[in-house]
């Protein structure tokens, strides 16, 4: 089985590029797609209605969407080889993006739209470095200057990065990112690993309290003018 | 790109073959389309924006310089070099007008000092409200942001070839626009519904039911209406100033 994952910020596109690849691919592969989200998420219904293939959803709720994706992975796995799917895609909501949801085995894709600006290259470093693919979406609403300036921020502060621009909505382009998924490995769930270490994040929020102020909580957590040793903090 | 681009016929809306074999656009020309609107004009414009291989809906095969174009000249940003305008395309980064070109200039390893200069004063002969360089570029109104947006690619940007998809109500001076992009050694296609644009290129190319139905050379009796067309232009636009300066027309004019 092969897998692609899509990850990006909300409204970017992600679902319409997965659905242009799973036009253009649905008669070569068996294609089960899940879709990851927080609370809501009307993906399953379209993808399956629309194109008659198996889809789930999962809410990660109060755990960070990322980090459930990836305890929920292996499962997910396991549901698309129970069906016989040859392709897996997983499209993440990426929320915080501190994580990377990209793995070392199959295609990491992040969706960006070219109207969140030119500073949110460098706002979503840590989501886009672990990406093999940046699919830039709202091209056509954007200045050529300003297009020029975003790719070339992406090229130079990432080197292995291919970017596509596309027209998710007219789907061109869309044939590369294919191949790509065609050209990619078989998994092996064995071996199968982030690529980067997602943030710490253990505390007493974390773990559902909602009181307020410091002498409440204890974990990690990073105080105003802290310093990386003072991370630990432990409550009054 | 070091010359021209070639396109090979594709087909109509109904499928039957384009009525030409093919159609060389050249750098240096400035080139209009034109038909109704459904005519097939921004898929004509797009088909040359993606560099058609028979995958867009027109089936049309496009080459640059007699070669057929690797993928990375046809999606890889970098590589590709064609700069599109429309009534659609925004700044939307939050800069003023000086660092927004400076950070253009600047990602295309131009360090001319006076670039960002030039750029400006060359936008302000296309607009009539003047461009400040401490003016927030997501501030300007519609004409402000074509005519910096033309300035930029006509100084700054990289590339040979420039689409304008029918920008004629965007409060810009068209025939300062055609005036400058003559000299630029672009290839230049305005998509446009505006005699004086049609009229002011060298040839048109006019669309129908999908398909290019012909291409008409400009001649001179062309260029004598283009004269009456820009007098009633200027006519036009006398009146308007007046309307918006909130005079009364009584007395005639």
């Amino acid at each position: 089985m092969k897998l692609l994952l899509v990850g990006g910020p909300p409204s970017t596109g992600k679902t319409t590029v997965v659905q242009r690849i799973i036009e253009k691919r649905k008669e070569k592969y068996k294609i089960a797609y899940l879709k990851m989200d927080v609370v809501t998420a009307h993906e399953e219904a379209l993808i399956c209605d629309t194109y008659g293939i198996e889809a789930k959803t999962v809410y990660a709720g109060d755990l960070c969407p990322d980090h459930a994706e990836v305890m929920i992975l292996t499962d997910a796995l396991k549901w698309a080889e129970g069906i016989c799917a040859d392709l897996l895609i997983v499209e993440s909501a990426g929320l915080c993006l501190r994580c990377s949801p990209y793995l070392n085995q199959g295609v990491g894709v992040v969706v960006l739209s070219m109207l969140a600006g030119l500073h949110s290259v460098d706002k979503m470093k840590q989501l886009i470095c672990f990406a093999d693919v940046a699919v830039l979406t709202m091209n056509d609403l954007v200045c050529q200057a300003e297009r020029e300036v975003y790719i070339r921020k992406l090229k130079t502060g990432f080197e292995h990065l291919k970017v596509l621009e596309t027209n998710a909505l007219q789907g061109i382009a869309v044939e590369y990112l294919c191949s790509m998924v065609d050209e990619s490995k078989e998994l092996d769930i064995n071996t199968l690993e982030l690529k980067g270490n997602p943030p710490l994040g253990t505390c007493s929020i974390c773990m559902g309290s909602k009181k307020v102020g410091w002498k409440n909580h204890y974990g990690v957590v990073r105080q105003i003018d802290s310093n990386v040793s003072d991370y630990m903090y432990r409550g009054d | 790109m070091k010359s021209h681009i070639t396109i090979y016929a594709g087909v109509d809306k109904n499928g039957n073959k384009e009525n030409y074999t093919k159609i060389i656009l050249k750098l240096g020309e400035v080139v209009s389309i034109v038909g109704h609107t459904g005519s097939g004009k921004t898929l004509l414009i797009s088909d040359i924006e993606q560099l058609s291989q028979k995958d867009s809906v027109s089936q049309r095969l496009i080459t640059i310089d007699d070669k057929l174009p690797d993928f990375e000249e046809r999606f890889d940003p970098e590589k590709k070099r064609i700069a599109m305008i429309t009534q659609n395309t925004k700044c939307v980064s939050d800069l003023v007008v000086e660092e927004f070109l400076k950070i253009h200039a600047l990602s295309r390893n131009i360090f001319e000092k006076e670039l960002v200069e030039k750029v400006i004063s060359l936008a302000n002969k296309f607009t009539g409200e003047s461009i400040t360089g401490e003016a927030k570029v997501t501030e300007l109104s519609g004409g402000q942001t074509r005519s910096l947006l033309f300035a930029d690619a006509i100084l700054i940007g990289a590339s040979p070839i420039i689409l304008v998809d029918e920008i004629e109500n965007a409060g810009i001076n068209k025939s300062e626009i055609l005036k400058y992009v003559k000299n630029e050694n672009k290839l230049v296609i305005f998509a446009s519904h505006d005699p004086a644009i049609v009229l002011a290129t060298e040839k048109r190319i006019i669309m129908k039911n999908g398909a290019i139905e012909k291409i008409i050379e400009h001649t001179d009796a062309d260029r004598a209406v283009l004269e009456s067309v820009l007098e009633a232009d200027r006519v036009i636009k006398y009146v308007q100033e007046m309307l918006r300066d909130g005079l009364e027309l009584g007395g005639g004019m």
